[in-house]
């Protein structure tokens, strides 16, 4: 008989107090109270993080990486968006 | 290495792809970019790398059944603290692996099935008993060490997922191999007896361990494919002899000797090898090694015991999900 399937659960952890939660990895787990547990085991055997986050896989909408072009195209062509598209004389100093 | 039976041939099915995506991919990978899971890649791209990490997994979690076998029987409580730390780990490496592996789109379930039905594999190494301590400590240097070798190429895989799971592995082997060396060390340095068992370990590991670098490059039909698409950046030989060249020196530093007299340095510094038996590689890859049944049976039995607690587990989940709806509802 085929094993049944299990949830899959997003991981994100933070490693230290300031930093944001990183996505480390993903596993798999009947609830959130197992999912956390299972992350604790799996994510954070030596001291990785302080605290951690679970979250569905099936909650997360991404992206389409094959539309990557169109998606980000309005950040590739505003150069003027970047400091050093500003002149400003030597002189001045750091600005 | 942990992935050696993928020498069978699938045949070619990128005929049927779109040329043009083909080459796209190929220029991507050749311009040391990392494919991620939603990408767009061959079907045998996606196939090898399936067989490739779902075996790297397998090969972890089996591993756990060799060391195991000593957790109870360690001789200190420094030392059995440290082996189940180990044992642990290869079974968050397995976990890792499993999860790289569903990124390409089959389920842990089905690769677990198929190990468990016995049409996956796992690395050779861990079908050889560990009848004393010192077999633990040679896991640790040789096994281990040997792993580390593999790995590191590995983390700069194409694949995304794979590359980036290797990191975390990697990391975490060098303990590994130091808690190994170091029980060797402690054997060697002991009494007459103990110099022994560390010496009658490695004559029984040294040829196993350097079949797990897989056949010779002549016969490796995998290896063209996976060099093309940057899944493997050196060759089984190279590694082979990468992990010769590191271990006589600390054979010599243990005043072990290895358990080949006509092994001779040559003039660049490689230590030449004799030639491997690659009969018993091949027996014990076709299922009859020394452990076989006995690491098949034992993963079929904790499968089989523990889908209780996976059913339970998923009941009370569907309970509990259940009545906050109810409640929600009034």
């Amino acid at each position: 008989m085929a094993t049944p399937n299990v949830p899959l659960w997003e991981v994100f952890i933070r490693s230290r107090n300031g930093l944001a939660h990183k996505h480390v990895g993903s596993l798999h787990a009947a609830d959130a109270t197992l999912a956390l547990q299972a992350a604790r085991d799996i994510y954070t055997r030596r001291g990785e993080g302080l605290s951690i986050w679970v979250v569905p896989s099936s909650a997360i909408t991404a992206s389409d990486p094959s539309e990557k072009g169109m998606m980000f195209e309005p950040a590739e062509s505003k150069i003027y968006r970047h400091p050093t598209f500003y002149d400003v004389p030597d002189e001045v100093g750091h600005m | 290495m942990y992935t050696q039976a993928l020498n069978t041939s699938d045949g070619d099915d990128r005929g049927i792809e779109d040329a043009a995506r083909a080459a796209q991919f190929q220029a991507r990978i050749d311009a040391d970019e990392r494919i991620e899971p939603n990408d767009w890649m061959p079907a045998a791209y996606r196939k090898t790398l399936t067989r490739q990490i779902s075996q790297h997994a397998h090969s972890e979690i089996v591993g756990m059944l060799p060391e195991g076998n000593w957790i109870t029987r360690a001789p200190t409580l420094r030392r059995k603290a440290a082996l189940l730390a180990k044992v642990q780990d290869e079974c968050g490496h397995g976990l890792y692996l499993y999860a790289a592996a569903e990124t390409l789109g089959s389920a842990r379930e089905e690769l677990v099935d198929l190990m468990l039905a016995g049409k996956a594999k796992y690395s050779s190494i861990f079908n050889y008993p560990t009848l004393t301590w010192a077999d633990i400590g040679t896991i640790g240097w040789l096994v281990d060490g040997a792993a580390i070798m593999n790995q590191i190429p590995l983390c700069r895989c194409s694949y995304g997922p794979y590359a980036r799971a290797m990191i975390r592995v990697c990391k975490e082997e060098s303990f590994h191999q130091r808690q190994g060396f170091e029980i060797m060390l402690t054997l060697c340095r002991g009494t007459r007896e103990q110099r022994a068992m560390a010496q009658n370990a490695l004559d029984r590991w040294w040829w196993p361990v350097l079949m797990m670098f897989g056949p010779p490059d002549k016969v490796s039909q995998h290896s063209d494919n996976s060099t093309k698409w940057k899944i493997k950046r050196f060759s089984n030989d190279e590694l082979r002899q990468k992990f010769v060249d590191a271990t006589v020196p600390q054979a010599q530093f243990l005043g072990l000797t290895i358990p080949d007299p006509d092994m001779r340095q040559n003039e660049k510094g490689n230590w030449e090898y004799s030639p491997i038996d690659w009969n018993e590689f091949n027996q014990v890859l076709a299922g009859n090694g020394p452990c076989n049944r006995d690491r098949l049976a034992a993963r079929r039995k904790a499968h089989e015991d523990g889908a209780w607690v996976r059913e339970a587990a998923m009941a009370h989940a569907g309970k509990r999900k259940h009545r906050q709806l109810a409640q929600a509802a009034e």
